[in-house]
């Protein structure tokens, strides 16, 4: 259960995660803003609050890791990795220019603190069972979360992962599924509907809650109970808005990778500044 | 008689020796262990040892993602699965993120012999030749797959290796030392270069090799285990000392020893050359005597085209 004022506290800073990764995007005028949007609130939850990572020693055998398997969302995870310290705020705006630290698509060996290259859908959950199997082997006791697009389940791989983590029985996985209902080409009712996801994972021996993915108290209880898992792996089902919080963008089909200018960026931005003046008061 | 090991015996021993003295080996199965040979490997290793059903490409995966953990994994399937069926997932999770995953490939080209057409991989040195960094390689005898696993131990990347998982012929000392991406010289001749990969094609151009001499022709004989990096050094002295060069696979001609050798030549030494391979067609089902005289690939095949050859010399 977080306190009113740790609630405040992520509330704020989910914002400024949100603020930053739209200026990010509308520096350089282009980019996945979708998905980067609706995946912030888990993100700030993961680094502010649950996970042990340390931008001092990014590779530090014993710490929890994130596996962005939708790796198309890295420049939301570039303003967290960059607000904790793990290399300097001014990296943010040379986002996919040439010779950039900051890929669109995740790079471990590029990013400080990019815990696995994601970016060919579908991959990201059987890398992270590797990292929690190796774990195992050393008795490290740390968790490894993971989060996975909906449009991305449509890959079969997901599935094959799925089985697998179920059998090796790694209850230290943590996995999301982003459930913002936009894949690329459109709406996924229309495109390639994954639903029933719960019953799905369930059926594939997985411990599965669904959550409002905006929610950070409610997301926070579900992680609370996965980790008390001792044998099945975690599904959270992370019900969110594609786009949300950038207006123009919000639950638009065409918002898997848009194009818009600063200037542009600049005004949403002082909206959302605005309303975090509110949460203050 | 020639002193005949099979080769899989010989990996799984070799795993085995490793994991003995390295406890970052790891083993990945795609429910195939029956074919690779390497249960005894599970039974001493049960806890290295990680089967992940009929799913290559989640294996694959899993597999980098150990390796980020300093785990070092070896990886079975056969040829066709491991390079054909799960290439984007070794090309990114593993080669592009710079890890450092063993993949093998099982019964490569006509080896496949009665699972037939599916399982017969005629393109997988090209389709791995073409990942950047990566080391391409198939032994050619007992001796050869030991020291060339202890290598890839050794060696901090990816690899893929074609596994011969039957009977070969034992061609060197037990004491011989190999470099991967370094050629073995295994016979010197003047006239014209073998250089042949893997256990078929060496044997079968030693056997040329033997032909020839009777009619006075001289053959060197190369076993280039290594497609990648190819062996630059010995191709060019090969070219300058004996003028022409045949090149012996068990694959297509199209984009493996023939082609890495071409390259080589068009930009260096370039001599009479001719390729002994599979021709654009694809693979079929029979046993191995019919496969070899069906893709043009005996001993009697390579005597032909080096005749021809030294007609342009």
């Amino acid at each position: 259960m977080l306190s009113e004022q740790e609630l405040i506290r992520l509330k704020a800073k989910a914002n400024e995660i949100r603020i930053s990764t739209l200026d990010m995007i509308g520096f350089l005028g282009v980019g996945h803003v979708g998905g980067c949007m609706s995946i912030v609130e888990v993100l700030t939850l993961l680094y502010y609050r649950h996970m042990q990572v340390d931008p001092q020693d990014p590779r530090k055998r014993d710490r929890d890791q994130l596996v962005l398997s939708k790796g198309h969302a890295g420049p939301t995870l570039y303003s967290v990795l960059a607000d904790k310290g793990f290399f300097p705020k001014d990296w943010l705006h040379t986002l996919n220019k040439g010779g950039t630290c900051l890929p669109s698509h995740c790079d471990r060996n590029l990013t400080p603190g990019i815990d696995m290259t994601t970016g060919s859908l579908g991959q990201g959950l059987s890398a992270a069972i590797g990292i929690a199997l190796g774990n195992r082997l050393d008795d490290i006791d740390s968790t490894v979360y993971v989060i996975i697009g909906d449009g991305e389940s449509n890959e079969g791989q997901v599935w094959e992962a799925a089985q697998a983590a179920a059998q090796f029985r790694l209850n230290h996985i943590i996995a999301f599924t982003d459930s913002n209902r936009l894949q690329l080409d459109g709406f996924m009712q229309n495109v390639m509907n994954i639903e029933d996801l719960a019953a799905k994972w369930t059926s594939f021996g997985w411990s599965v809650q669904r959550v409002d993915g905006h929610d950070l108290q409610q997301m926070d209880h579900a992680i609370e109970l996965a980790k008390g898992e001792v044998i099945k792996p975690s599904m959270i089902i992370l019900d969110t808005i594609k786009g949300k919080g950038v207006d123009f963008a919000e639950n638009q089909p065409s918002n898997h990778n848009m194009k818009f200018d600063h200037a542009t960026a600049l005004q949403v931005i002082a909206k959302l500044q605005a309303e975090n003046g509110d949460n203050h008061d | 008689m020639t002193e005949q090991l099979e080769m899989r015996a010989i990996y799984n021993e070799t795993l085995i020796n490793l994991a003995e003295e390295d406890p970052r080996i790891v083993l990945l199965e795609a429910d195939l262990m029956r074919a690779t040979g390497t249960r005894t490997f599970a039974e001493k290793f049960p806890e290295h040892t990680f089967n992940v059903g009929v799913a290559e490409a989640n294996m694959v995966s899993i597999a980098a993602g150990l390796s980020t953990t300093g785990k070092i994994p070896y990886a079975n399937s056969f040829a066709t699965f491991a390079s054909r069926r799960v290439f984007d997932q070794f090309f990114i999770s593993a080669n592009y993120a710079h890890l450092n995953v063993k993949l093998v490939g099982s019964d490569p080209g006509i080896t496949a012999v009665l699972n037939g057409g599916t399982h017969m991989s005629f393109e997988d040195l090209g389709i791995m030749r073409t990942i950047p960094r990566l080391v391409v390689f198939e032994p050619s005898d007992p001796v050869s797959i030991r020291k060339l696993v202890q290598c890839t131990a050794r060696y901090e990347g990816c690899s893929y290796m074609r596994l011969h998982r039957g009977m070969a012929n034992v061609l060197y000392a037990e004491d011989e030392s190999f470099e991967l991406g370094k050629g073995k010289l295994l016979r010197t001749g003047k006239d014209i270069a073998l250089i042949a990969t893997g256990v078929v094609m060496v044997n079968e151009a030693l056997k040329a090799a033997e032909i020839l001499a009777n009619d006075g022709i001289a053959a060197s004989v190369v076993d280039m285990h290594t497609i990648k990096p190819i062996d630059r050094e010995l191709i060019i002295q090969l070219a300058g000392t004996c003028g022409a060069i045949v090149t012996c696979e068990n694959h297509q001609v199209t984009n493996g020893l023939g082609s890495a050798v071409a390259e080589v030549l068009v930009e260096t030494l370039s001599v009479p050359m001719a390729r002994i391979g599979v021709k654009d067609i694809f693979g079929e089902v029979g046993s191995l005597d019919y496969l070899i005289e069906r893709f043009e690939l005996t001993a009697a095949h390579i005597v032909s085209q080096a005749r021809q050859l030294l007609l342009r010399k």
